[in-house]
């Protein structure tokens, strides 16, 4: 008996997951993003359409955000680092995921707070040295969680959330990706 | 053969092995005519598709089949192939089964004869027309391989469980084991114990300790009520269908084959294989999570196991409680291989297995392949199935489980015999 009130709609999800198993040519979605470069490292990105449930959606506005480098790369500073928004991907996903599976599972949410680091070599994209890779080479999510559950509910809430969480999946596995020029 | 007549008979069971077995000893029990067609001899799968070292998972007291059981010195061993095939053969002796081996069914279909309902079955040997299948073809006719094996470069030799007997079939040098299933855990041992370097990729899995509070593990399903589960009490069941099989072995020293035992022995282990690109594996990040979700509900099918033992007023007759040790992250799991490199010479596929149904021409396998039933009452009247993983209950994917599962499937099957032709209703 679910009695939890985390705001998550977890009927409405259920509802769509039993529809779509059956028609997996709605389930397809492309997301997208806009860049525009401004001015040295400086970028403005929109977002407001996606596809999906076979056609043109739309968020309720268009939402931007500024992409840029720290002082300490000789940049503005006019927006937080492109990799800072592979973090700020992964946080907001697990989050959400944590409500929705808390939502499921009965489980009353008080707070739930994280830090998400990633350690990172700039060797990499500096050149400096060929054998030290571009990315993060670890990402640690630590999460502080208050909610009506033991200790273990919790640990598997979040488990659970993370087997489930796309920008996870997208940072541990392998995706195929194209750079052209339209 | 073109020109023979076609056979009738009542029931049609495909497979000679413990399900279909079962299922003629209660058909024979309510006196159904019926016969058994294998394609090989009894137990056929278990002769030529397991590897030399395997003994079922089961101890002997829970291998049992109806009206036999067990009887040996040591019912808390495991056995091993041979015995394992030799209690199915006995079991087809004492049920003076129906069988014909070496028939090998190449399509079942509605009866088209414009009268009555059944099926027309077709075998190399002939035609039989009959009012009710039962499929008990087996779950793991076929070892289920991933697409990406197609990618792997022509210098690593590939196997599969079918075609692994010992760790002498394998070229020298390294060897890669995708799958940490009981099958990939297992193969994974004994290839390290050759002396082989072993790396291991694991994905989600399922961790068990071979014994617990001084029983094996596999008694506490059963005793505690786990097992009895039935399919419809199940919150997801077709990922309870879909779940690998436990890491666990039998062995003579009833021993726990987990990855902490598997990174004792020496194996390395990496995350699930993730794809191969330009010849290397890409393995996923995802190993710590993996680990934890399998740690997490161990220790909540052991806290199911603690309650019962309590509940159950029998608190005192088992060893104390205990919890096992984590699963060990490695200090840095490498996320790719140089499959050139010659660090690796083969790779073995411990991906599972899936069931065969290209003879059933019958609309009743969903997109996966797998069969759509109800508790093994197959969408097509008068089509039965037995014998695949939680069937009716979660005991139903082992031997053990196919004593109830049978009573019940025939069951039905006599009703809906007795109910009589469905025609123009």
């Amino acid at each position: 008996m679910t009695t939890a009130t985390n705001g998550v709609n977890v009927q409405a999800l259920l509802e769509a997951r039993e529809v779509l198993k059956g028609a997996p040519e709605a389930a397809q979605f492309t997301w997208r993003a806009a860049a525009k470069w401004q001015s040295g490292v400086h970028s403005e990105i929109k977002v407001q359409s996606f596809f999906g449930l076979g056609q043109e959606q739309s968020h309720k506005q268009e939402w931007t955000f500024q992409a840029d480098h720290p002082e300490v790369f000789a940049a503005e500073d006019d927006g937080i680092t492109p990799i800072e928004y592979l973090l700020v991907g992964l946080a907001s996903c697990l989050t959400g995921g944590i409500a929705s599976v808390a939502e499921n599972r009965g489980i009353q949410l008080r707070s739930v707070e994280s830090v998400v680091e990633g350690s990172h070599d700039i060797r990499g994209i500096l050149g400096a040295d060929s054998d030290v890779r571009n990315g993060y080479n670890d990402i640690k999510v630590t999460f502080n969680i208050d909610a009506d559950a033991s200790k273990e509910d919790i640990q598997a809430l979040v488990a659970q959330s993370t087997k489930r969480s796309a920008v996870y999946d997208a940072l541990t596995n392998p995706t195929n990706v194209t750079v052209e020029v339209a | 053969m073109s020109g023979q007549s076609t056979e009738t008979v009542t029931t049609v069971v495909i497979g000679a092995g413990h399900a279909g077995l079962a299922a003629s000893h209660f058909l024979s029990a309510r006196s159904v005519d019926h016969v058994v067609l294998e394609r090989g001899e009894v137990a056929n799968s278990w002769r030529r598709e397991r590897w030399d070292s395997l003994r079922l998972l089961t101890p002997n007291w829970q291998s049992r089949l109806p009206g036999l059981r067990y009887e040996g010195p040591d019912p808390d061993g495991y056995m091993t192939v041979p015995e394992v095939t030799e209690f199915i053969e006995r079991f087809a002796k004492v049920s003076r089964a129906p069988v014909r081996t070496g028939t090998t069914v190449t399509s079942v279909r509605p009866a088209d004869d414009g009268y009555s309902d059944g099926y027309q079955v077709t075998t190399d040997q002939g035609e039989l027309r009959c009012r009710t299948v039962v499929i008990a073809s087996g779950a793991c006719n076929q070892p289920s391989v991933p697409p990406l094996k197609g990618a792997v470069p022509e210098s690593i030799a590939q196997l599969t469980p079918f075609g692994y007997r010992d760790p002498a079939a394998l070229p020298d040098g390294g060897v890669l084991v995708v799958g940490a299933s009981a099958t990939g855990v297992q193969l994974a041992a004994e290839l390290r114990r050759s002396g082989r370097p072993v790396i291991l990729s694991v994905g989600e899995h399922v961790r068990l300790p071979r014994t617990y509070r001084g029983r094996d593990v596999l008694w506490w399903m059963d005793a505690s009520g786990v097992w009895d589960q039935r399919y419809d009490e199940v919150d997801d069941l077709t990922r309870a269908r879909r779940l690998p099989s436990p890491q666990l072995v039998g062995t003579p020293g009833r021993t726990t084959l987990d990855l902490n035992s598997l990174t004792a022995l020496g194996v390395e282990l990496v995350g699930r294989l993730a794809a191969v690109r330009d010849g290397r594996a890409l393995f996923s990040g995802g190993l710590r999570n993996v680990f934890s979700l399998a740690d997490l509900k161990m220790n909540r099918l052991l806290d199911t196991f603690d309650e019962w033992a309590v509940t159950g007023g029998r608190a005192g007759g088992f060893d104390a409680p205990e919890r096992f040790a984590p699963t060990r992250v490695p200090e840095s799991a490498r996320l790719q291989l140089d499959l050139g490199s010659g660090e690796i010479a083969a790779i073995v596929w411990a991906t599972g297995f899936r069931p065969d149904y290209s003879w059933l021409d019958v609309p009743v396998v969903d997109a996966k392949g797998q069969l759509r039933h109800t508790g093994g009452v197959v969408e097509s009247p008068g089509l039965y199935a037995l014998g695949l993983p939680v069937l009716r209950k979660r005991k139903s994917t082992f031997i053990y489980g196919i004593e109830d599962d049978a009573r019940e499937v025939i069951d039905h099957l006599t009703g809906y015999l007795s109910a009589g032709s469905p025609a123009g209703g």
